[in-house]
């Protein structure tokens, strides 16, 4: 588990350091997820070490943006004022994406034949 | 009544208190959301914020304050995103294999993501601040951050939106799909994550393993992508 969390940070450290040395527009983490995902399949027993570290994470992704969510009380006058047409917009917005997004890739893939990827081994809900 | 206050003016100035009372709400929401059998409306993080922002108004405490304390979670979102390696590597054969429909649904969800908040943020009237704050919305908080800065946006308010964002697409994504008759779950699980990058990523790997997978590619690219999109879109629209 340390030693998983260990390996998390390290690739965290050498993307943020690769973004800052190229002052690349993209996150740090975003670039560490890559360089982990090129290390996985080099080393055996690497996906074992840092597997119950990354589940852990993973579970439990949604604790992690109340921090930031919460900053919420500092919006509230703007929210007062024009809270509801935010909403409004969220939510529009945020389905059209939602259809637009799923439909594209759904409908691509059954062009291709490829209509069983990702039917054929989820779980359903 | 001062021995309170001396208490209070202790917690108040150690990240001990928002730290445990950002903890305590989450358990609060998460027990909340499994007793409701994980129910899309019953949404950890909107509870859990909801819990916080009340007792931070009535306790009068700064955010700054309470940030104090909870940024040791917030700084867990760096490794959390490095982690989404592993479900990738996990799930690689299968990713493979989907890659065009990846590669067209990002870049249509993408588009109509940041034209769709631009052109609506104008239709409903709202000034151009806001505006500029709501056309990174679907990005992941540090890119729609960074995005919202170059346009001369407000990040604050960026990370916000982000956050509501993130909550509705996690609370509308299951009956919409369920509705519009899409079964596969890589594409639900891509569209989760395009269109609320990590909350609906965690609300996608509640639901099924290979959608929380697709959810962490799509938060990856779609959080590219939009760097790239909404400058151009701000400087055609705008």
């Amino acid at each position: 588990m340390l030693a998983g969390f260990t390996w998390l940070l390290l690739c965290q450290l050498a993307g943020e350091v690769f973004v800052r040395a190229l002052t690349l527009p993209i996150p740090g983490p975003v670039v560490g997820m890559l360089l982990l995902f090129v290390l996985l399949p080099l080393s055996s027993p690497l996906p074992r070490i840092i597997g119950s570290a990354a589940d852990t994470l993973l579970q439990n992704l949604s604790l992690l943006f109340v921090p930031a969510g919460t900053g919420v009380v500092q919006h509230l006058d703007l929210l007062g004022r024009s809270g509801l047409r935010i909403v409004a917009v969220l939510v529009i917005t945020t389905v059209l994406s939602l259809s637009v997004t799923a439909l594209a890739f759904a409908g691509v893939a059954r062009l291709l034949g490829a209509e069983n990827v990702g039917a054929d081994q989820g779980e359903g809900i | 009544m001062t021995h309170f206050v001396d208490l209070w003016v202790y917690l108040s100035a150690s990240p001990l208190l928002w730290l445990t009372a950002t903890l305590v709400a989450y358990m609060i929401a998460d027990a909340l959301s499994a007793a409701c059998g994980r129910h899309p409306l019953v949404n950890p993080v909107l509870i859990a914020v909801a819990i916080i922002s009340v007792i931070l108004v009535v306790s009068g405490t700064d955010y700054s304050a309470y940030f104090a304390g909870a940024q040791f979670v917030h700084f867990l979102l760096g490794p959390a995103t490095v982690a989404l390696a592993m479900p990738l590597f996990r799930n690689f054969p299968l990713v493979r294999r989907a890659l065009i429909p990846m590669l067209v649904a990002l870049v249509v969800g993408s588009l109509t993501s940041v034209t769709s908040a631009v052109l609506l943020a104008r239709a409903f009237g709202l000034d151009h601040a806001t505006m500029l704050a709501l056309a990174p919305k679907s990005a992941t908080a540090a890119i729609a951050m960074g995005v919202a800065q170059t346009i001369g946006g407000d990040p604050a308010l960026t990370a916000v939106l982000v956050i509501l964002t993130g909550i509705v697409g996690a609370i509308v994504v299951t009956p919409l799909m369920n509705g519009m008759g899409i079964k596969n779950y890589a594409a639900r699980g891509f569209a989760a994550g395009l269109a609320s990058h990590g909350i609906g990523t965690a609300r996608a790997f509640q639901v099924d393993p290979i959608a929380g997978t697709f959810a962490g590619i799509a938060l990856g690219l779609n959080g590219l992508l939009t760097a790239l999109l909404v400058p151009a879109v701000i400087g055609w629209l705008g």
